[in-house]
């Protein structure tokens, strides 16, 4: 805009916003890593985040998310390679996409009903001749349902930098010679990294901080670092730890970011 | 589908879609169950639609679920176009930069730590739980996606217009609202749109803000799903699926037509 069109006055609200709900959050979190149950300053939240308790549990944590993020990334690709090849593309996009405006909530608890007891899976099962098994609160169903969940959010980037690659380079490379797994390991996933990348973004921070699922799918048998959060804040009511594990958790997410790009984050989970 | 795609292909796209829409609609499938489980469907029946809409409560609920989502939109999408107008007209390449990335900490930032914070936030400044606290947090992480929606459109204006509409005697006030508002319209609907979806989607945020008389849909589910399977959520499920696709087909529809608007003044 012009310098004649220059106000100070629009941005007053949106400043109000980011110094009351960015910064400040940020702040407290940190000021709050350093505090014990009687408010008074100490570093044990730290020392006690670096013991084994706590290392095992982030350790597992990333492990999952690990996990989750590799299988999410195998069936995603795939698929967005395909949906850019159908005729009706951004139509076939939109219908990958619709499950993802499914509120999370209800995605989780129908798999309550489909993975449990006497479910249609159980049911599958027995009619191969296997006995029925409770596939609910283990870390399997756990890795299954967040999978199954960030399956769109993890498309949705591939599907946009596999569309802009250029066709033509992939001929060239098929006229000169490579396979069609050459093409691929040495054009194709290459000039698509950068979706990748966001992919692996929007579902690995979540993957880590994910707590409604844990507790709903896996029975507290799978404890992340976000289901830490929960817990110390709203079950053990010692928001000092808890604010150490968010300060660690913001940290990871910093790395993370620098690690695969700026790009942003396409969905809530 | 096309014959670009390998049979192979066709069969790995059908079974994604297949994988994707199954579990919602079994569970839509199950709203019609009389039995009282998700499993054994027995006979068809709407008696759990009856029970959602006799309870009271969840009407509640849903009610304040769609006011918050369409409240918070609303504060999010004037604040964020306010500052997307504002981070435009901040010339120096660092403060811009640094304010954009300050902008974008909420959409990477997780769930619980969002929550977690604002948590600390209002009951440091002593502010009750409920409804408010809700409205605020939902309003609070909306605003940097309407900033991020609303940008490219200001950058894409030509300032020119600005010069010609101040030259031509336009007080800032008219430059406002009949150039540039106008201009960014499109990037301002979808603004508000994500930031109702997101309003709508939020679990985690919610739960940590949301203190004990205040509940939203998300919420009451979570509550619901943990004590057992209640059929009643299936035929909320069934009601939020169509509800879903109505928003999305009315954006659609809004966007295709601000989309011809604009096609057509150009021309």
């Amino acid at each position: 805009m012009s310098a004649k069109s220059r106000s100070r006055a629009p941005i007053v609200p949106y400043a109000v916003w980011m110094v009351l709900f960015v910064i400040a959050p940020i702040a407290l979190v940190l000021y709050y890593s350093f505090l014990d149950l009687d408010r008074h300053f100490t570093l044990a939240n730290y020392r006690n985040f670096f013991s084994s308790a706590y290392l095992t549990m982030t350790l597992t944590s990333f492990w999952y998310a690990a996990i989750i993020t590799f299988f999410t990334l195998l069936i995603s690709y795939p698929t967005a390679y395909l949906l850019t090849r159908t005729k009706h593309k951004n139509l076939w996009l939109i219908l990958i996409i619709i499950p993802s405006w499914i509120n999370l909530l209800l995605k989780t608890y129908a798999f309550i009903g489909i993975l449990g007891l006497h479910g249609p899976i159980n049911a599958l099962l027995e009619t191969l001749g296997f006995d029925p098994t409770q596939m609910l609160f283990t870390d399997f169903s756990f890795i299954l349902v967040v999978v199954y969940i960030f399956i769109p959010f993890m498309i949705l980037p591939i599907f946009g930098s596999l569309d802009k690659l250029d066709r033509s380079l992939v001929y060239a490379a098929r006229d000169l010679g490579a396979s069609g797994w050459d093409t691929f390991r040495r054009v194709i996933f290459p000039l698509t990294i950068s979706g990748v990348k966001s992919g692996i973004q929007v579902t690995f921070i979540p993957a880590l901080s994910l707590f409604m699922i844990t507790r709903l799918i896996a029975g507290n048998k799978v404890i992340t670092l976000g289901t830490a959060i929960e817990e110390q804040f709203l079950v053990a009511d010692n928001w000092g730890m808890g604010s150490t594990i968010a300060v660690f958790l913001i940290l990871v997410m910093v790395l993370i970011m620098m690690a695969t790009g700026t790009s942003r984050k396409g969905g809530r989970a | 589908m096309t014959s670009k795609l390998s049979l192979g292909g066709k069969a790995y796209l059908a079974l994604m879609f297949l994988i994707l829409y199954a579990p919602i609609f079994y569970l839509m499938l199950y709203s019609f169950n009389s039995g009282d489980s998700m499993s054994g469907f027995e006979s068809f029946t709407l008696s759990h639609y009856a029970d959602v809409f006799a309870d009271t409560r969840l009407i509640v609920i849903l009610l304040d679920t769609v006011l918050v989502a369409l409240l918070s939109g609303f504060i999010a999408t004037v604040i964020g176009t306010l500052g997307a107008i504002g981070i435009v007209s901040v010339r120096n390449r660092w403060w811009r930069h640094t304010l954009l990335s300050l902008n974008n900490v909420l959409i990477v930032s997780p769930d619980v730590v969002i929550g977690a914070s604002f948590l600390i936030l209002f009951t440091l400044i002593g502010a009750k739980l409920g409804f408010a606290s809700v409205l605020l947090s939902h309003a609070a992480f909306s605003v940097p996606i309407v900033v991020l929606m609303v940008l490219p459109k200001l950058l894409e204006m030509k300032t020119s217009l600005i010069d010609a509409a101040l030259d031509l005697g336009a007080s800032r006030r008219d430059v406002l609202t009949r150039v540039v508002l106008p201009m960014i319209q499109p990037g301002i609907y979808a603004g508000f749109f994500m930031a109702i979806t997101y309003s709508l989607d939020d679990f985690a945020v919610t739960f940590f803000v949301t203190g004990n008389g205040f509940s939203t849909l998300s919420v009451e589910i979570y509550s619901m799903a943990r004590t057992g399977i209640t059929l009643t959520v299936n035929a909320i499920s069934t009601l939020v699926f169509l509800a879903t696709l109505i928003v999305v087909a009315g954006y659609y529809w809004v966007t295709n037509r601000a989309r011809a608007a604009e096609a057509e003044v150009r021309a």
